[in-house]
C-alpha cells in the first residue's frame, strides 16, 4: 500500500468514527445543558462554590461570572509558577521568571497553550497537574459554556436569561470532559504514554552510560489537552514525543480527541434550537472546509516542494518515523483548524505550502470545526454574517434561525471578526519594525517573517502551535503574545454574549417564502464562501510575505 | 461605588473557590484516579516501557538513542534536542526538531552531509549504496528527536555493513530485520517501521550466542 493511499484511508476512518458518535454524543452534550437535574457530586461542588445553579443570568452577568473566573485563574497559575521553587513535588525546579509565568498563565487559561518553555525541565509535577492540566479542562468547559449561552440566546425568546455559569462551567467539566478523558488516557497509556510520579531518575543505554528522564501524569493530561482543543504539551517535542503520543494508533485517536467536541456540538446545537437541520448544515460547512484543507495538505507534503526536501526525497524533517507523511497532514490541519496547537510533527519544516496551509487555517478564525465552544460561537458569528450578505443582495432585513439581524447585531458580529486580524497584523508589523524582536527568528528570508506572523496568528486565535525556531521567551514576544492571548479571548467572549443576549430578548419572526433557508446546501455554500472571502482578503498581503513566497519560490 | 466594589469581591471569591474545588476534582483525584489505574493495568507501559537485557537497563522502547557504533543498526539524526538551559543541576533528554525551514540553506546541507556519511558508511566491499536509495527518513531529524523508529528500507539499507562489521551472513541479517520489522496497524494506520534498540539488542544477543 502507498503511503498516499494509506494517508487517505486513515482520513476516511477518521470520518467514519466521528459519523458513529455524532448523534449519540451531540444528544448527549444537548441533555447535559438542558437537564434540570443535578448530579449528587456537582451539588457538592456548587456548595464549595457557594452558587445557586438554577439561578438563571443576563448576559451581562454571565459575562462577569467568565471574566471572574478566568482572572482568578490567571492569578492562581501565575503564582503557582512564580512559587514552583518552594512547591514539594516539583523536582525541586525553579520558579519560572514573572514574564514567563504571565505569559503561561494566560497562555492556559485563554485555552491557547502557547508555551515559551521547555515542558521537560520547567515545570514540575505540581504546576503541570494541579495547574496546567486544570486549566486544559476548565478553560475547554469555558468555551463551551460561552457557546451554549450563545445557542440559547437563537433558542429562547423574549427573555434576558442565558442560563447559568457555573452550573454550565461545572457540567461541562463534570459530565463531558472528564468520563471521555479518564477513558482515553486509560488508552493512550495501553498503547505507551506514561502515567507516573516518579522523579528524575537515570536510564540506561545500549552503548553504555544513561539518560536522566522526569516522569509525570503524561497520559492523563495528554489525554485533556487534545479533547479540550489546549494543545500544551508535557514535554517540548509534544505529541511526537513518544511518551505523548506513542503509536500510529494513539495519533489517529489524538486526532479524534481533538475533532469530536467540536464537531458533535454541531448536533448540539440543532437539538437546542428544535432543527437538527441547522445543525447539519453547520456541520456541512465546517466538514467541506476541514475535509479540503486536509487534502490540500496531503498534497503539499506529498509532493515535498522546497529545497532540502526535495534533496532529502521526501518531507521527513520534523516528523516521525510511525505516524510518517500523511498521519503527520491530517494531525496538523485537525490541529490548526481548532484551536488546539499539539503537534505531532514540526509546521516550521512542512513544505512552504504546507506551512501557510496551517496557518490559515488558525486565520479563519478557528470555526472548521474550531476550539471546542469556541469553534461553535464563532461559526454562528460567521453565518449572522453571511445571511446579511444575503439579505442585502436580496434586499430584506436578514433573520437567522427566527431571530432578525438588525444593525445591533450586526455591530457586535462585526466587532467580532475585526478584533483577532487586528491583533495579529498590528503585533505582526510593530515586531517587524521593532530593532529587536527579529533577532528571535531562527530562519532567513520569507520563512524568518513567517515565525513572527505564525506567532501572533496562533496567540491571537488562541491555537499555540509554533513555527517553533522563533525564539519566544523574550519579554517582547512572552509580553506581547500574552496580550494578543487575552484580548483573542475574552473579547470575542464579550460581543458573543451581548449578542446573545440581545438574540434571546427579541420575538421570533415567522418564516415566509421570502426568509433564507438556513438548512440548505445552499446556505452551505455561502457560508464557506463568506468565510473564505472575509479571511481571504483579511490576510492575503501577509499571507504572500511569507509562506506564499516561499511556496512558490 | 462601594455596592459594585463589594459585589466585584463576592464574584471573584465566587470564581476562586470554584477554581479550587476544580483543581481538586480535575487537577488531583482526575489525574490519581488515572494513574492507579495505569499502574494496576499495564504498570510496564506507564512507568516508560523500559527494556532489560541480560539483566540490565538498556532504554526504553519508546525512545531512540543515539551513539551506536557502526556495529549495529544506525537511527535517524536528532539535530534538534535540546540542552539543560534551566535548572541545569540535571542533564535531561530534551526532546526537540529542527525546525529548519525547508529552503534554510542550512537544512540543505544538513540532508546532503547526512547523505554523503549514509552511503559511505554503508558502501562495503561488493555493495555500493547508491544516493538515490537513501530514504528520506535517513538524512532527516525527527519531531522529537527521539523517534525509536527507522523505515524498513534504511535498516534494508544497512544490512551489508552490519553482515560484515559483525560476521554473519547478510540473509541472516535480512532475516532479522524482517523479524522486527512493523507493518501499519489495522493494515493503514501510520508507516511501516522498525524499533532501532530492539533490533540492536537482537543482533547483539545474536552475536554473543555464537
Amino acid at each position: 500500500m502507498s503511503p498516499v493511499l494509506a494517508g487517505f484511508l486513515q482520513l476516511l476512518a477518521l470520518i467514519g468514527v466521528l459519523a458513529l458518535v455524532y448523534i449519540p454524543f451531540g444528544g448527549y452534550m444537548a441533555r447535559v445543558y438542558t437537564s434540570p437535574k443535578h448530579l449528587r457530586a456537582e451539588r457538592w461542588i456548587y456548595k464549595g462554590i457557594g452558587a445557586n445553579p438554577d439561578a438563571e443570568m443576563t448576559w451581562p452577568a454571565y459575562l462577569r461570572g467568565v471574566l471572574a473566573f478566568s482572572a482568578v485563574s490567571v492569578l492562581f497559575l501565575y503564582l503557582l509558577q512564580r512559587f514552583q521553587g518552594m512547591l514539594p513535588g516539583s523536582f525541586g525546579f525553579s520558579s519560572v521568571s514573572p514574564a514567563q509565568s504571565f505569559n503561561t498563565a494566560v497562555s492556559f487559561v485563554t485555552n491557547t497553550n502557547w508555551q515559551s518553555y521547555y515542558g521537560e525541565q520547567t515545570m514540575g509535577h505540581v504546576v503541570q497537574t494541579a495547574g496546567l492540566a486544570v486549566q486544559n479542562f476548565v478553560s475547554a468547559a469555558v468555551g463551551m459554556a460561552v457557546a451554549v449561552a450563545l445557542v440559547r440566546g437563537f433558542a429562547r425568546s423574549r427573555t434576558g436569561e442565558l442560563g447559568n455559569f457555573w452550573a454550565d462551567l461545572v457540567r461541562g467539566t463534570v459530565r463531558i470532559l472528564l468520563p471521555v478523558a479518564a477513558v482515553a488516557a486509560v488508552l493512550l497509556v495501553a498503547a505507551g504514554a506514561i502515567q507516573n510520579f516518579s522523579g528524575i531518575h537515570e536510564v540506561g543505554q545500549f552503548m553504555g552510560g544513561s539518560q536522566q528522564w522526569n516522569g509525570g501524569a503524561v497520559a492523563s493530561q495528554e489525554a485533556i489537552k487534545e479533547l479540550g482543543t489546549n494543545g500544551g504539551g508535557y514535554f517540548n517535542a509534544n505529541s511526537a514525543h513518544p511518551f505523548e503520543n506513542p503509536t500510529a494508533l494513539t495519533n489517529l485517536l489524538e486526532i479524534f480527541l481533538i475533532l469530536v467536541i467540536p464537531f458533535c456540538l454541531t448536533r448540539t446545537f440543532g437539538v437546542l434550537v428544535g432543527s437538527v437541520k441547522q445543525g447539519y448544515a453547520i456541520l456541512a460547512t465546517m466538514a467541506t472546509i476541514w475535509v479540503g484543507f486536509t487534502l490540500l495538505m496531503m498534497a503539499a507534503e506529498f509532493s515535498h516542494h522546497g529545497p532540502a526536501l526535495q534533496a532529502a526525497g521526501g518531507a521527513m524533517e520534523g516528523k516521525e518515523t510511525r505516524f510518517g507523511v500523511g498521519g503527520s497532514a491530517i494531525f496538523s490541519v485537525a490541529t490548526t483548524l481548532t484551536s488546539t496547537g499539539a503537534v505531532d510533527s514540526f509546521h516550521s519544516s512542512f513544505t512552504g505550502l504546507g506551512g501557510g496551509i496551517t496557518m490559515l487555517g488558525m486565520m479563519l478564525g478557528e470555526i472548521a470545526p474550531g476550539g471546542v465552544g469556541s469553534g461553535l460561537y464563532g461559526m454562528l458569528i460567521m453565518a449572522v454574517i453571511a445571511v446579511f450578505i444575503a439579505g442585502l443582495m436580496v434586499g430584506r432585513t436578514p433573520e437567522y434561525l427566527g431571530k432578525k439581524i438588525g444593525g445591533r447585531e450586526m455591530k457586535l458580529a462585526a466587532c467580532y471578526i475585526l478584533v483577532t486580524p487586528t491583533l495579529v497584523l498590528v503585533l505582526t508589523a510593530a515586531s517587524m519594525a521593532l530593532p529587536t524582536p527579529p533577532h528571535s527568528m531562527l530562519n532567513p528570508g520569507a520563512h524568518g517573517f513567517s515565525e513572527v506572523l505564525y506567532a501572533f496568528t496562533s496567540a491571537s486565535n488562541n491555537n499555540g502551535s509554533a513555527f517553533a525556531g522563533l525564539n519566544a521567551n523574550t519579554d517582547w514576544f512572552n509580553t506581547m503574545t500574552g496580550l494578543a492571548m487575552l484580548f483573542g479571548r475574552f473579547l470575542p467572549m464579550v460581543f458573543v454574549l451581548a449578542l446573545a443576549g440581545s438574540l434571546a430578548g427579541q420575538r421570533p419572526v415567522p418564516a415566509t417564502t421570502g426568509t433564507l433557508r438556513t438548512d440548505k446546501p445552499l446556505f452551505t455554500g455561502l457560508l464557506v464562501g463568506a468565510i473564505l472571502i472575509v479571511t481571504g482578503l483579511t490576510y492575503f498581503p501577509a499571507l504572500a510575505l511569507g509562506p506564499l513566497a516561499e511556496g512558490l519560490a | 461605588m462601594n455596592n459594585s466594589v463589594t459585589n466585584t469581591a463576592r464574584l471573584l471569591w465566587a470564581g476562586l473557590r470554584a477554581l479550587l474545588v476544580l483543581t481538586v476534582v480535575t487537577g488531583v483525584l482526575y489525574p490519581l484516579a488515572v494513574t492507579g489505574v495505569a499502574q494496576a493495568l499495564f504498570p510496564g507501559r506507564a512507568n516508560g516501557s523500559e527494556i532489560t537485557s541480560h539483566g540490565k537497563v538498556v532504554g526504553s522502547s519508546l525512545i531512540g538513542q543515539q551513539g551506536y557504533s557502526l556495529k549495529y543498526f544506525q537511527p535517524r539524526p536528532a539535530a534538534g534536542l535540546g540542552t539543560n538551559s534551566v535548572n541545569t543541576r540535571y542533564k535531561l533528554v530534551l526532546s526537540g526538531a529542527t525546525n529548519l525551514a525547508a529552503d534554510n540553506p542550512k537544512l540543505v546541507k544538513a540532508v546532503e552531509d547526512a547523505r554523503a556519511k549514509v552511503v559511505k558508511d554503508n558502501s562495503v566491499p561488493g555493495y555500493t549504496v547508491r544516493p538515490a536509495q537513501v530514504p528520506a527518513d535517513a538524512v532527516t531529524s525527527s519531531g522529537s528527536g527521539l523517534d525509536p523508529a527507522i523505515s524498513p528500507a534504511y535498516a534494508e539499507l544497512q544490512v551489508h555493513r552490519v553482515a560484515e562489521r559483525n560476521g554473519l551472513s547478510v540473509a541472516r541479517v535480512e532475516r532479522l530485520v524482517k523479524e522486527h520489522t512493523q507493518g501499519r496497524a489495522l493494515g493503514f494506520v501510520g508507516e511501516p517501521q522498525v524499533n532501532v534498540l530492539e533490533l540492536n539488542i537482537a543482533l547483539r544477543d545474536l552475536t554473543a550466542g555464537r
